[in-house]
């Protein structure tokens, strides 16, 4: 009699534990706050489960079914390192960078943008993201920088910024023309242990975290973490990092911008850009020579 | 002890899910009895979605697919971008080079099909009766193969040869698409045979049935005269235009990046899609708009509108043994098709809404020669449709479907037709779950039930006539 009893209690257990279960996995009510936005964890998990799973995994850790075809690796949202931030390196970026990142997408990756779902779908979608790992329970984000006004563009700037090119040894990852074939570029790994390769300026124009030069100054300043481009925070003035900028734009030979406009306005400029240029047959992946 | 009470619950369950089963499977064929249908048509599975696309891209169905074949605003924004993610890595040269962009679908199928006036032969003779006719049985529908995608950046295609269940094959699609020109995504061109920019897809449509495997309104043709025992069945109209064919020609259309707005304008041969320029050298045009908006957390919400102002030949300017020379049909009368739109998401729920309107020349609505007088009394048939359709998506995995659509007449070719000759009814119910979702393969076990009412179209008494189709099957595509 008592093992009956015993039995239907451990029965009655059972059954709870299985009510509850989903409930716990993962983590519940960690919210998101974009502007008016408020993101909802239940609602996110939904769209996680239609969307998402299939590369970034049932767990958030990145390894779903298509994760091993894919280059670069998903992200793991259980360690919840993130390129693209506006908060300093190693620390946990704001729901609105997150939020940004679904919404743009990452070039050159299979993950797309993801504009045409609603803004409360992404904010729903960033508080569940936030639900895989603990790092959200016990840290907070970081202080978002400061960036400063862009200064006026002129020769000097992107002279300046060609030199703290060499001073910084981009061009041991990037290479010293911006094609991203470095002497150290083969030997990159990300945080995941897997290759990556270095930014290659002369193939389009976007980068991974955003098209302006506001943009690319954010990713010299906070870094990408969970990839082996630094921060430059400590060792490169506000100024300096915009000569930075500048200099970089000139490398885009693909893509016409006041920079490489300027640029090119010079001897010196006009003969480097046109070296770059290949003119050709099209090649069918839509980037021009 | 807990082992027996698991059994019994086990036991419980699946007697439970029987019940349930058989339960639905009685009232389904009870409710097919009580309404009977056309001359049994075999049902209709031409539908779109393609795993070809997900495996290229490693995304679930359920990413482009609100239940597939039917889009998610997502999907629709990946088609509108000429299958392109938008990444810089849609061009095929990012592809493995054993990469083949084809996938194939097919649906083994149980259907019972039945129609309570069904044209037979009588005492009287051939053709003189009507008779309810009834049958079911295992079967399958066509097969399509589907091959899409990217010839290169900003270069898309689609090419879709399609078989009934005989194995006999056409091209339902054949259309190649240049993106985003000039770098903008409010100008992309499109030729070839092509579906019309629906935003209800007839081709993704979630219904595989005889009756509702195709949307009534896009295809209603009104109907000329009753049949009669002097000349049983119904006259039909004898030109043929659907909003739901695919129709050949050009298409200009565009969107905003986010897809919210969209606009597409075509030219299109005037022969229904038919290949080899069949009847005549007439041209339409097809032009639709629409807007989505947020509202809260409800979801995208969707209002559109389209036209399509058509002609077709009313005679052959020359014949052959009798039979008019292709290509040479004159005698042209217009005809037009107006619709507005509304798609309404709330949460899991979403609805459909649509208004249809259309009008025929006197000449095509009494098949009468633009050389000829027209008959006594022949006027410009009109008509107005409507639309609701309900879905439920329980999860990626499970979505309830119910459908709705009327035709209403309001102005028949002849007066002395009744006023309700040849109005609509079609009513759909159904579900669709998908025991996984991947990025590899579809699947879908299938289940629907849909009955349709023609008022006065029986073939020899002028009777209403009803046509059912209750369908169980497994869809598939890989």
């Amino acid at each position: 009699m008592r093992t009956l009893k015993m039995k239907s209690i451990q029965l009655f257990l059972a059954v709870i534990a299985i009510a509850v279960f989903p409930a716990l996995t993962p983590g519940q009510q960690v919210d998101a706050h974009i502007g008016k936005l408020s993101g909802n964890t239940d609602a996110g998990k939904h769209l996680y489960f239609r969307y998402c799973w299939g590369c970034h995994g049932f767990r958030g850790n990145g390894e779903g079914e298509n994760a091993p075809y894919l280059n670069p690796t998903p992200r793991n949202f259980v360690a919840a390192v993130f390129k693209c931030r506006s908060t300093p390196t190693g620390t946990l970026p704001i729901d609105e960078d997150l939020y940004n990142s679904v919404g743009r997408g990452f070039n050159t990756t299979n993950m797309p943008s993801w504009i045409e779902l609603t803004d409360q779908n992404r904010a729903d979608l960033i508080a569940f993201i936030k639900s895989f790992s603990p790092r959200w329970k016990t840290e907070k984000p970081g202080t978002p920088i400061t960036v400063p006004p862009e200064p006026k563009l002129t020769l000097e700037s992107i002279r300046h910024g060609h030199e703290l090119f060499e001073k910084l040894e981009c061009w041991k990852c990037h290479g010293q023309e911006g094609y991203g074939d470095g002497p150290s570029a083969a030997t990159l790994t990300d945080s995941n242990d897997q290759p990556i390769k270095p930014y290659d300026f002369a193939v389009g124009w976007r980068f991974k975290c955003g098209v302006t030069n506001h943009d690319l100054y954010k990713i010299f300043m906070t870094g990408l973490d969970g990839t082996p481009m630094p921060s430059f925070a400590d060792v490169i003035k506000p100024e300096e990092a915009w000569d930075l900028v500048h200099f970089l734009r000139t490398l885009q030979v693909t893509h016409k911008s006041p920079e490489l406009t300027l640029w090119e306005s010079t001897k010196e400029g006009a003969e480097q850009v046109a070296a770059k240029k290949i003119y050709g047959t099209p090649t069918g992946s839509g980037v021009k020579q | 002890m807990f082992e027996r009470v698991s059994q019994t619950v086990e036991k419980r369950l699946s007697r439970a899910a029987s019940a349930l089963l058989s339960g639905l499977l009685i009232i389904a064929i009870v409710l097919g009895n009580s309404r009977p249908a056309d001359a049994l048509p075999l049902p209709s599975v031409k539908v779109r979605a393609l795993p070809a696309f997900a495996r290229k891209y490693g995304m679930p169905c359920s990413a482009c697919h609100l239940a597939w074949p039917m889009l998610s605003a997502f999907g629709q924004a990946f088609k509108d971008n000429g299958y392109q993610l938008g990444n810089d890595r849609d061009a095929p040269i990012y592809q493995q080079p054993a990469y083949w962009p084809v996938t194939f679908r097919i649906t083994p199928i149980w259907h019972r099909e039945s129609q309570n006036r069904t044209l037979v032969d009588g005492p009287a003779g051939p053709n003189t009766a009507e008779g309810k006719v009834t049958t079911d049985g295992f079967d399958w529908s066509g097969l399509d193969f589907h091959t899409g995608g990217t010839l290169a950046k900003n270069f898309s295609f689609y090419v879709l040869p399609s078989s009934d269940n005989t194995g006999a094959f056409h091209f339902e699609s054949v259309w190649a698409r240049l993106d985003n020109l000039f770098g903008s995504s409010w100008f992309n061109i499109k030729m070839g045979k092509f579906e019309l920019d629906n935003l209800l897809s007839e081709k993704r449509i979630l219904t595989l049935t005889s009756v509702a495997g195709t949307y009534t309104n896009y295809h209603f043709q009104p109907l000329v005269s009753p049949g009669n025992p002097a000349n049983p069945g119904a006259v039909a109209e004898s030109y043929t235009f659907g909003i739901g064919d695919n129709q050949v020609g050009v298409e200009v259309m565009g969107h905003s990046k986010d897809d919210r707005t969209r606009y597409s304008a075509s030219l299109l041969s005037s022969n229904d899609g038919q290949p080899g320029l069949p009847t005549n050298r007439g041209y339409g045009g097809y032009f639709t708009a629409s807007q989505a908006f947020q509202v809260g957390s409800l979801g995208l919400q969707r209002v559109g509108g389209f036209a399509y102002l058509g002609q077709a030949p009313t005679y052959f300017q020359f014949t052959q043994g009798g039979v008019g020379v292709p290509g040479t049909g004159i005698g042209n009368k217009s005809f037009y098709r107006l619709g507005l739109i509304g798609q309404w998401y709330i949460k899991k729920v979403d609805v459909t809404t649509m208004y249809f309107h259309g009008w025929d020349n006197a000449f095509l609505g009494s098949n009468t020669p633009a050389t000829a007088p027209l008959p006594v009394g022949a006027q410009a048939p009109t008509w107005n449709g409507g639309l609701f359709e309900t879905h439920y998506t329980v999860s990626p995995q499970l979505i309830l479907i119910n459908r709705y659509e009327l035709v209403r007449m309001s102005r028949q070719v002849f007066a002395t037709n009744p006023g309700n000759f040849g109005n609509d009814d079609v009513l759909t119910v159904g579900f669709r779950y998908y025991p996984f979702i991947s990025s590899r393969a579809g699947f879908a076990f299938h289940n629907e039930y849909a009955i349709i009412r023609q008022r006065g179209a029986s073939p020899v008494n002028g009777l209403d006539l009803t046509t059912s189709s209750l369908l169980f099957g497994f869809d598939f595509a890989f």
